[in-house]
């Protein structure tokens, strides 16, 4: 078979030119990895400001000379305002969710391999898929215009050409409002207060660009699913990971169109004078609506309401975090464990019926703001409910762990510590979605705790286990097992002493969000468990320098990696390393088995890959050997 | 397939081969590479009407999820206010209903058209669907102005901004499905237009399924609007 017989399969011949070729490519992996390269930019901006947060709380009032260098309006002196703490505290929540955890696992990794996995040569629409990149891209730019222009007087006044209520410089690094940009001070521009005004157009403005470029993404996930799976690739012969990636896309399209919705309402409120969400008789600065220029006659909105389409995408949100996750961390189990997944069937059924249930469970973030007792109990209930799907995935994991031989590399730690930190953190969640008891922990550091551990680190955890496990096959080389190793270690260690004292923080009443505790005497004894948590969160940061320097040490000096180094089966492992323009060098794979066919008795090697077409497999081995 | 057997039969790349046994790209994986040859690679490239019409139902369920939720914001605003003042429905608002239902008869007659191979008829159809549209559009500028005489202004209580929030989202929307039209015209003006059947019948689909969507959330929002005044 020559290869020239082949050459018609090309969907797009492969592009020359440098800029075509890793700027603005239509190859799904190069924009998969433009994604990662995004997330690990965007993850040192929230990084920082999240050390910058444990410095303030720990030591209130010290002086950092190099923030006056960068934002001289904003800490004068090198000090911290409190409303500087503030909008670090909404711009660390903003950058990580949306350009951290929305990024990286769905359109890095999913880029990357949801194609090579199912067999295609490339997503359905590469044209689309390179512009939900850039057009995240610029959402990114314009969120980082936030923080310099409200941080740097220079720049806002450069801004107010733009309009009056782009004037920034008032001292932060963006809007103050929390990434949940509450209303109605998020709705009324200036007189909110400072970063409320440039910051927070910004902030919306960007809001609204991720949103178009997450839906523009989500349509070529799901398209590409069900229409360009390759010969054999049943449904139920898909990798976990494709799973997850798909219920996310789902997630993504029916949730971000209502966050549009609202982000467009909220910038009419700020811009054209409407009031979705500002009711009457507002009094906020010391004016009272219509009394002012500054603050025209406002009637008839709700407050509640943007927190209703809010929350109606946010937790959807949160599983669109952790669903690659969960997918990649099953992916990773079997493999390092030699086993099938334990109830593949099961593990399908509870991704869907996470993401389902996702949908009716908003209110829980809203029992504190007046909702009917009844519907509280019905959001209690249904959250609860996310419990079973959630405690089979973990049964089935640790089913897939029992009596296994663990191979214990990098990206196995890190899945394992993906799951530690799920039931960690999951398990407050059955505190806090009772409603009686979240009347008592609301807006503590039980809250920040909760969300932290579960939606936060633990996504993160699958992100790191992603890149170890695939690294080889992206770029060609191993990445370095012994300082992934002392990476893991660190950070499993430090992540748990960063967030497990907040839980008892919490218990004791400490409130989220507040950038000092001296004046208050009952929270005086914490200050040693306050320090503790910033010492173990400035060693975790530095952990991650190891993180960095192993990848872009390990793209150009690694090891060189085979075709398939951890002896998996799915078809990515099939191809060259890395692949190939079009995955599979003109020829696409036909599939034959199950994607964790491991451990089958009686052939000669421990694993069949999910191409081979001689092998055979016992029926009911690993519960997915159906054959169509 | 543990073996690499040389395949000796010729694949074309009309892809009817079946191909054989043959090696990966480096023909050396444990436990086996089995590469199916022949077709399936073309199978793939020839043009997929699937993958438009999966896409353009899934920017359906995201337009409606989007119109789904100003709706259920409108509904919640007006229920939970204290004193109304109705608004009234403007009367060219329900000429711009009429207008828009006729226009999605006028492109179910160019889909049908197409499917008889009736070309000129076809874009006939078309021609008159892009006017009816266009129609549309200007009748709910005349509608605002009609609004806008009577005291309902865009600033101000949410009842009032939403008359215009609701036609404007739903206009601008219309706008492309406009654009979707007149590219269909473009294509059937091109001078081997009948050489691409496949794609022009997958294409006019499509566009057909955005055009009665959007003609069913301006029945919505009318509705909407003239129960919750």
């Amino acid at each position: 078979m020559s290869a020239e017989t082949h050459e018609g399969v090309h969907r797009h011949p492969a592009p020359t030119s440098f800029i075509r070729k890793y700027i603005f490519s239509i190859d799904h992996k190069v924009i998969g990895i433009q994604y990662i390269m995004l997330a690990l930019a965007a993850v040192v901006v929230g990084m920082t400001m999240s050390l910058l947060m444990r410095l303030n709380l720990s030591w209130p009032g010290t002086s950092w000379p190099i923030l006056e260098t960068l934002f001289p309006t904003g800490a004068p002196g090198g000090v911290m305002t409190p409303e500087f703490y503030l909008s670090l505290v909404t711009m660390h929540g903003t950058i990580m969710v949306f350009f951290v955890l929305t990024t990286a696992p769905q359109g890095g990794f999913g880029n990357y391999f949801l194609p090579i996995q199912i067999g295609a040569e490339d997503m359905a629409f590469p044209v689309l898929n390179m512009l939900s990149f850039w057009v995240t891209l610029v959402g990114f730019i314009v969120i980082l215009l936030a923080i310099f222009v409200e941080g740097n007087a220079s720049l806002g006044q450069a801004f107010s050409a733009l309009g009056p209520s782009f004037a920034g410089g008032s001292g932060t690094v963006g809007p103050i409002g929390g990434w949940t940009g509450y209303a109605p001070l998020s709705a009324l521009g200036k007189i909110a207060g400072p970063g409320q005004g440039a910051g927070m157009n910004l902030w919306v403005i960007s809001i609204a660009i991720f949103c178009v470029g997450s839906l523009l993404g989500a349509l070529n996930f799901i398209t590409t699913l069900l229409n360009m799976r390759t010969k054999g690739m049943t449904l139920m012969r898909m990798p976990l990971t494709c799973w997850a990636w798909f219920t996310t896309a789902v997630l993504a399209l029916l949730s971000f169109p209502v966050l549009l919705g609202g982000g467009i309402l909220l910038l009419l409120d700020r811009i054209a004078g409407t009031s979705f969400f500002i009711p009457s008789g507002l009094y906020v600065s010391g004016l009272l609506s219509g009394s002012n220029p500054n603050f025209p006659l406002h009637t008839g909105g709700s407050p509640i309401l943007w927190q209703h389409l809010f929350w109606f995408f946010g937790h959807p949100e949160v599983y669109i975090a952790i669903l690659p996750g969960m997918g990649a961390t099953s992916h990773i189990l079997a493999t390092f464990a030699r086993k099938p997944v334990f109830g593949y069937r099961a593990m399908v059924f509870a991704i869907f019926a996470i993401g389902l249930l996702g949908f009716f469970v908003w209110g829980h973030h809203m029992f504190i703001s007046g909702m009917s007792p009844y519907s509280a109990i019905a959001f209690s209930v249904l959250t609860l409910s996310i419990g079973v799907p959630s405690a089979v995935k973990t049964f089935n994991w640790l089913g897939t762990l029992w009596g296994s031989r663990i191979r214990f590399t990098t990206a196995m730690l890190f899945a394992l510590g993906f799951v530690s930190l799920f039931v960690a953190g999951g398990i407050t969640g059955l505190i806090l979605g009772q409603s009686s008891l979240d009347l008592a922990m609301h807006d503590t550091y039980i809250v920040t705790a909760h969300f932290h551990l579960v939606m936060g680190v633990a996504s993160i955890f699958g992100m790191f286990a992603a890149l170890y496990f695939w690294f080889p096959k992206m770029f060609g080389r191993m990445m370095n097992e012994g300082l992934g190793r002392i990476h893991f270690w660190i950070t499993f260690i430090g992540v748990y002493t960063i967030f497990v004292p907040m839980h008892i923080m919490g218990i004791v009443g400490m409130p989220r969000r507040y950038s000092s505790f001296g004046e208050y005497e009952f929270l005086k004894t914490l200050h040693p468990l306050v320090l503790l948590v910033s010492v173990a969160a400035v060693i975790t940061i530095l952990a991650q320098v190891i993180f960095y320097f192993n990848v872009f040490w390990s793209i150009f000096k690694g090891k060189k990696a085979s075709d398939n180094p951890w002896e998996a089966t799915t078809l990515e492992w099939t191809t060259s390393t890395p692949p190939p323009h079009d995955n599979f060098a003109g020829v696409l794979p036909t599939v034959y088995h199950g994607p964790y066919e491991f451990a089958v008795p009686g052939a000669p090697n421990d694993f069949i890959m999910q191409t081979d077409a001689g092998a055979e497999v016992p029926d009911g081995h690993g519960h997915n050997g159906n054959k169509h | 397939m543990a073996t690499m057997v040389t395949s000796t039969k010729k694949v074309t790349n009309k892809g009817i081969g079946s191909g054989g046994n043959f090696p990966g790209p480096n023909g050396k994986k444990p436990g086996g590479n089995g590469f199916h040859g022949g077709g399936d690679g073309d199978r793939k490239r020839k043009f997929s009407p699937a993958s438009y019409r999966i896409t353009m139902w899934m920017v359906l369920a995201a337009i409606v999820m989007m119109f789904g939720a100003l709706s259920a914001a409108y509904a919640y605003l007006i229920l939970s206010a204290e004193h109304q003042t109705p608004v009234r429905m403007p009367r060219m608002f329900f000429v711009s209903t009429g207008l828009i239902l006729v226009s999605s008869v006028t492109f179910q007659q160019a889909k049908r058209s197409l499917q008889q191979d009736r070309a000129r008829a076809y874009l006939r159809w078309l021609l008159a669907t892009l006017g009816l549209g266009i129609g549309f559009l200007a009748s709910q500028l005349v509608g605002w102005r009609e609004l806008a005489r009577a005291g309902v202004y865009f600033s101000g209580h949410p009842r009032s901004t939403f008359f215009y929030l609701a036609t404007a989202l739903h206009g601008a929307h219309l706008l492309g499905g406009i654009g979707l039209v007149l590219y269909l015209v473009i294509r059937r003006l091109r001078p081997l237009w009948q050489l691409h059947a496949e794609k022009n019948t997958a294409w006019t689909r499509v566009v057909g399924l955005y055009w009665h969507a959007m003609d069913g959330i301006w029945i919505w929002l009318f509705v909407l609007l003239l129960i919750f005044k």
